[in-house]
């Protein structure tokens, strides 16, 4: 907030989620993902606003405009779930994983003490470590403590912000395969992540965001096999992985105060024309100027 | 070359995390160093860099025995390895402005910080974002900086302990490439440590798992 400017981290994001579905956000580090999160749960800082709605369950409760007392007992934890970004910043650090996780039970489902060893197995926490203290715990140890604190409340929406971060290969499937198996046929997961292989994984849509905006949004199954993603940005992402090209996308994301007129990815796409210049429109999935007039063979090549 | 000979080390000397672990990167050789979360890879990467010192065990690079560890190192076996962490915010001080940050290595070590606007360039970090402080720049945009930084010296042993953990796929290839830059004209030594196996395969001369590295 240099010089008081006022900056947009999220700009007219519209998607829906039905229950029993898991809809992943992937983009770069800094495009919005997290500020999304936050602004669902009510966790945005002072001096931050927001516009629009966000209508959540059957009495359509719309969370940018519900007071702090409902959100405070009625969403946070039992209507929404969250696994945060840090958990090194989230656990408090003065208390033990079993004496957080005993307030959580306690609070959320009334049982006193025997829920914990069951809620700490739901995450792959192992329970010969529920007595140590955050700072004893490696990074992915403190992130299964963070999950499983979620995971309590059985609420029906469940929001994973990077909940894999820092785990190995194995842990992230357990993760997020533990995740979508909460999600069942009740429940709603939306999944942030920035890591591609876990969204592949469980998700049944991805939504790609590029500084502040969703600029493609497509079935999980044609988006990571074929036809593969359609805005240039997401194919670039996808072609970053080790496991395919490995090549960056060139350049850096735009500042957030400082977004050009027209695409913001413009100055980093090889594909760009005149007509980027011009802010894209969101249509049929995607806002990008090229996708609608390329061939088959022109976007195998893009 | 840079041996680690049946290293014990740990945070008790009762329960070690790393066991008699021996390992060998060869001049301009890259090694990747792959195990679940919590196995103590990073604590033997820490013990590589001359960070932590092991209960037992040596540590000899290029022939010569570790002398001593963190600021006890002799200057020229300290300065001789570029690490870059997992958590950029947690190895960045927070009052410095990126351009101090990178330029801390030249600065204690008595040298110009000449040089910061050029290696921040390698990093693919613009002039303006040089001005900013941690809190004002993206993840990614800090751990370029750490990596700059790590380079200042122009180490002959790069460090890498989960550096793309944290970070989206086309900054991850991003960074790789800036090290693999780097040791192409310094032919400079590399252990990465990771868990992603992938990565590491694509990324690495020879990828070894903590598994094997433990059960000899």
């Amino acid at each position: 907030m240099r010089d008081r400017a006022y900056l947009r981290a999220v700009t007219d994001v519209s998607f829906d989620l039905a229950a029993g579905e898991c809809l992943a956000l992937v983009g770069e580090s800094g495009c919005g993902k997290s500020v999304l999160a936050s602004a669902l749960l009510g966790l945005l800082p002072g001096n931050a606003s927001v516009a629009g709605s966000a209508l959540l369950g059957g009495d359509m409760l719309d969370l940018p405009a519900a007071d702090e007392r409902v959100l405070a007992r009625e969403v946070r934890g039992r209507r929404v779930g969250l696994v945060p970004q840090s958990p090194a910043a989230h656990l408090t650090p003065v208390r033990t994983v079993r004496s957080q996780l005993a307030e959580i039970v306690r609070e959320l489902t009334g049982a006193s003490g025997e829920g914990v060893a069951t809620a700490a197995e739901r995450a792959a926490f192992p329970v010969d470590h529920l007595d140590r203290y955050p700072h004893e715990l490696s990074g992915g140890l403190a992130q299964r403590a963070a999950t499983a604190l979620a995971l309590v409340g059985d609420a029906p929406l469940l929001l994973a912000d990077e909940p894999t971060t820092g785990l190995d290969r194995d842990l992230v499937e357990r993760t997020v395969d533990e995740l979508r198996r909460h999600t069942g046929d009740h429940r709603a997961l939306l999944l942030i992540t920035h890591d591609l292989a876990a969204a592949e994984r469980i998700a049944d849509r991805v939504a790609v965001m590029y500084a502040g905006r969703v600029v493609e949004i497509a079935d999980a199954g044609t988006f990571f096999g074929a036809p593969g993603p359609r805005h240039p940005y997401a194919r670039g992402l996808l072609n970053a992985l080790p496991e395919r090209e490995f090549t960056p996308i060139p350049g850096m994301p735009p500042e957030l105060g400082a977004l050009p007129e027209g695409c913001a990815f413009a100055a980093r796409c090889g594909r760009v024309s005149e007509a980027c210049g011009v802010l894209p429109e969101f249509v049929a999935g995607v806002a990008c100027h090229h996708v609608g007039h390329m061939d088959e063979a022109e976007v195998a090549r893009a | 070359m840079l041996e680690l000979r049946s290293v014990t080390a740990g945070y008790d000397r009762r329960a070690p995390v790393v066991r008699e672990v021996s390992l060998t990167v060869s001049a301009g050789e890259a090694v990747g160093l792959q195990g679940p979360s919590g196995c103590g890879k990073s604590t033997l990467a820490r013990v590589a860099a001359l960070l932590h010192r092991p209960d037992s065990g040596e540590v000899v690079i290029d022939g010569e025995p570790a002398r001593g560890w963190r600021h006890r190192a002799p200057r020229a076996q300290r300065t001789a390895f570029g690490v870059v962490f997992q958590q950029p915010r947690l190895s960045a001080d927070p009052r410095l402005r990126l351009t101090d940050l990178i330029a801390e290595p030249l600065r204690a070590t008595g040298q110009t910080a000449d040089g910061v606007r050029e290696l921040a360039e390698t990093v693919g970090l613009g002039a303006d974002l040089l001005a900013r402080r941690p809190h004002e720049v993206s993840d990614g945009q800090l751990q370029r900086a750490c990596l700059a930084r790590a380079l200042a010296l122009r180490p002959r042993w790069l460090v890498c302990d989960e550096m793309t953990a944290m970070l989206d796929a086309s900054t991850t290839a991003a960074l790789v490439g800036v090290v693999e830059t780097y040791r192409r004209e310094s032919g400079a030594g590399l252990l990465a440590v990771g868990h992603d196996r992938v990565l590491l395969e694509r990324w690495c001369d020879r990828t070894v798992g903590w598994a094997e590295l433990t059960s000899v």
